[in-house]
């Protein structure tokens, strides 16, 4: 043994450790593409100087599965629930999208109950979505409690997702004019008991353990500092550009359904830091509470579907009497409906930012093209510049801040 | 009051002082559902991206989306969509390319762009010049085509699967269990542009002539209306071709005057236009197997 490290020592600068010549390499480490904090299918080429972040590499598409392409070969209808497995997180936020997009080519109206349902189940999806990264946040910074408590909320928010399109995850239950199927008058009660006690409950009790938290500051607090004009440039949107300063929301700058209605407040960050993005997303969730609540005093009576047969499908009672009523639903049901040629982007405020639909229609019953514009796409590629200088253990801190989910990003 | 999209506000005259302020380098202006799209000479489009984000005021590029459209000689064209924050607008910008020509990279401008170009390139093979990392960035590694093209088949050309003699994942040509099919569920009388299963045969050679009821005596006038099934067009027009046929009141008689069965592809017509008594029309026609009400 000791002539063996006698052996070594003239291999190793410890038998000289004046010279200092040895020239030490960066490190270059894989994070994923399995990591769980990578937040889906993730793979990170970190270049490391020590444990500096030299250069972020990301590698995405490890979940691309060809919505786009596969979306060019269906009518319109069938291509609907592709968006709820985007972004699986927040699934009636990107059907959104696109039933605006349908009905802005078709100049559509929808009724005024079933605009108010889809704003209150877009809020509610909302919270969903940030209980979900709000918890994986403060859990990929060290903290357990508070992930368990908000995924009680979100489990929550699955339940009414059931009772009001039957599906707990991919609802598929916006349609272009409206909404699939009307509510039961219970779902909305207990909707506004949920908001008025289990969620407050839950949520803040989960918010105080961690907000004014030394740890969960110390991880968070001037990490990956973004400015405004930087914002701007790499493309952010959502709670990225509103936690660099910018005030910046379509519900509020471009209102759709009937957000014009609504009264809430825009929160914004100060410093641009993970912390302020962070904080953005808990306040909203208060806000969309604060949305529901009005979608619940002031939401009337009436259809949830337009009346249009050439677009929207009778109901099932009407189709056992009316001869005309099952033509149409066999039409809608097999060639769907012809919307004019034309092209639109239509984008709405999706939890995680702006979600755009390009949607090129040439006439027939099926997209010419679609194009999803991702929020995670323009967010992550910003990564390299916000980590740059970084330590390694920051990654998850700012990957959480992020909010990316693969299902979007990737298509 | 119309449909309930994101409502964009209307600026007047916003057309013609992008117009203005592009000038040649603009080629077409496209103003369709509220939505303005500028087509810009591909050779000067970083010169007018700079116009519209520093004159123009639309800081944010959104979104880069490709199109494949193999008709045009120029088969892609690459969509920008720009956003003013602070004008509360959004715009479309677009040039043409093909596979050859590359497209001036706006990386300069946005650094956003970086992405967003190689998703072009990946897709569609469009060539960014100036954009220093396009690499493909969803396909796979090693990926060959690019799938967004409207002649790469939807079923792609290689599906892989972990083999078990070798212990990894390997590659291999796709092959379908059953043949790809695509249903296309177009009304036939709208335009689609294809032959419906069972008129194949339409307009060729007759087959083998099916053998005539025994019991219906053909007399010499109506014989070419007892011809084979499989002659190339029957001698009367369908029952229902046009309005007139349903024998749905006096309307649908003037119509039936109107309408001349020349017109009709599978009629020959000219027995039927000789005989052309409007009145004695619905009855007459009925088909082939009724002589007796002639005679």
């Amino acid at each position: 043994m000791a002539d063996y490290l006698e052996k070594l020592d003239h291999l190793t600068d410890a038998a000289d450790p004046s010279l200092g010549d040895t020239e030490i390499q960066n490190y270059t480490i894989n994070f994923g593409p399995q990591h769980p904090a990578a937040h889906g299918v993730l793979r990170l080429v970190l270049e490391l100087d020590g444990e500096i972040v030299e250069r972020v590499d990301p590698h995405v598409g490890l979940l691309h599965r060809g919505t786009e392409k596969l979306i060019e070969y269906k009518t319109y209808l069938q291509a609907l629930p592709y968006f709820d497995r985007l972004d699986y997180c927040s699934p009636l936020c990107m059907e959104h999208s696109y039933v605006l997009a349908i009905e802005k080519l078709l100049n559509l109206e929808v009724p005024l109950r079933a605009q108010y349902l889809r704003v209150f189940f877009a809020e509610l999806t909302r919270i969903s979505n940030h209980m979900l990264n709000l918890g994986s946040h403060v859990m990929d910074v060290g903290a357990m409690t508070p992930n368990l408590w908000m995924f009680e909320i979100r489990e929550d928010c699955m339940n009414f997702y059931e009772r009001a399109s039957g599906a707990r995850m991919h609802a598929a239950w916006f349609r272009p004019g409206g909404v699939h199927q009307d509510v039961p008058l219970k779902l909305l009660t207990d909707i506004g008991d949920w908001l008025d006690t289990r969620l407050p409950r839950l949520f803040e009790d989960a918010i105080s353990l961690v907000a004014d938290n030394r740890i969960f500051k110390q991880r968070n607090v001037d990490i990956a500092t973004v400015s405004k004009e930087d914002a701007i440039k790499w493309g952010f949107s959502g709670p990225m550009i509103r936690g660099s300063g910018i005030p910046w929301d379509i519900r509020k700058s471009q209102p759709y359904d009937v957000y014009d209605r609504m009264d809430f407040d825009v929160p914004v960050g100060t410093s641009g830091d993970c912390y302020d993005r962070f904080m953005v997303r808990v306040e909203e969730v208060r806000q969309s509470a604060r949305i529901m609540k009005q979608c619940l005093l002031e939401m009337p009576e009436g259809p949830v579907l337009t009346d249009d047969r050439k677009v929207a499908p009778p109901r099932r009672a009407e189709m056992k009497r009316s001869m005309e009523a099952l033509i149409h639903h066999f039409k809608l049901y097999t060639e769907g409906f012809h919307v004019p040629a034309g092209e639109v982007y239509v984008a709405t405020e999706s939890p995680k930012g702006e979600f755009g639909v390009y949607l090129v229609s040439d006439g027939t019953n099926k997209p010419y093209r679609c194009k999803i514009r991702p929020t995670a796409f323009s967010h992550l590629q910003a990564m390299d510049f916000m980590m740059k200088g970084h330590m390694l253990a920051d990654v998850t801190a700012v990957l959480g801040a992020m909010d990316i989910v693969f299902g979007e990003c990737d298509r | 009051m119309g449909h309930s999209a994101p409502k964009i506000a209307v600026i007047d005259g916003i057309a013609e002082e992008i117009a203005a302020l592009l000038g040649s380098m603009l080629l077409d202006t496209v103003d369709h559902a509220d939505e303005l799209s500028f087509t810009v000479d591909r050779d000067r489009l970083v010169e007018a991206m700079t116009a519209l984000r520093d004159h123009a005021h639309y800081q944010q590029l959104m979104e880069v989306a490709g199109v494949d459209y193999p008709e045009r000689p120029e088969r892609f064209e690459v969509v920008y969509h720009l956003l003013s924050l602070t004008r509360n607008h959004r715009i479309r910008v677009k040039v043409s390319a093909d596979e050859d020509t590359p497209v001036p990279s706006v990386t300069a401008l946005w650094p956003v762009a970086g992405w967003l170009e190689r998703e072009v390139f990946d897709m569609y093979g469009v060539i960014f010049s100036g954009n220093g990392d396009l690499r493909r960035i969803l396909t796979d590694y090693g990926f060959k085509g690019h799938p967004q093209r409207k002649d790469f088949p939807l079923t792609g050309h290689v599906e892989l699967r972990y083999s078990e003699e070798e212990k990894r994942v390997v590659y291999e040509p796709v092959k379908l269990a059953q043949d790809f099919r695509s249903f296309d569920f177009m009304s036939p009388w709208e335009g689609a542009q294809y032959v419906l299963p069972g008129d194949e045969k339409v307009g060729q050679a007759p087959g083998a002539p099916t053998p005539a009821p025994a019991a219906t005596p053909t007399p010499a006038t109506a014989a070419p209306e007892a011809a084979p099934k499989g002659a190339p067009a029957a001698d009367t027009p369908k029952t229902t071709d046009h309005a007139g046929k349903t024998g749905a009141g006096e309307g649908a008689n003037a119509e039936s005057v109107k309408t001349s069965p020349a017109k009709k592809p599978r009629a020959t017509a000219a027995k039927a236009a000789e005989s052309g008594d409007a009145a004695a029309k619905p009855k007459t026609v009925r088909k082939p197997k009724a002589p007796k009400g002639e005679s």
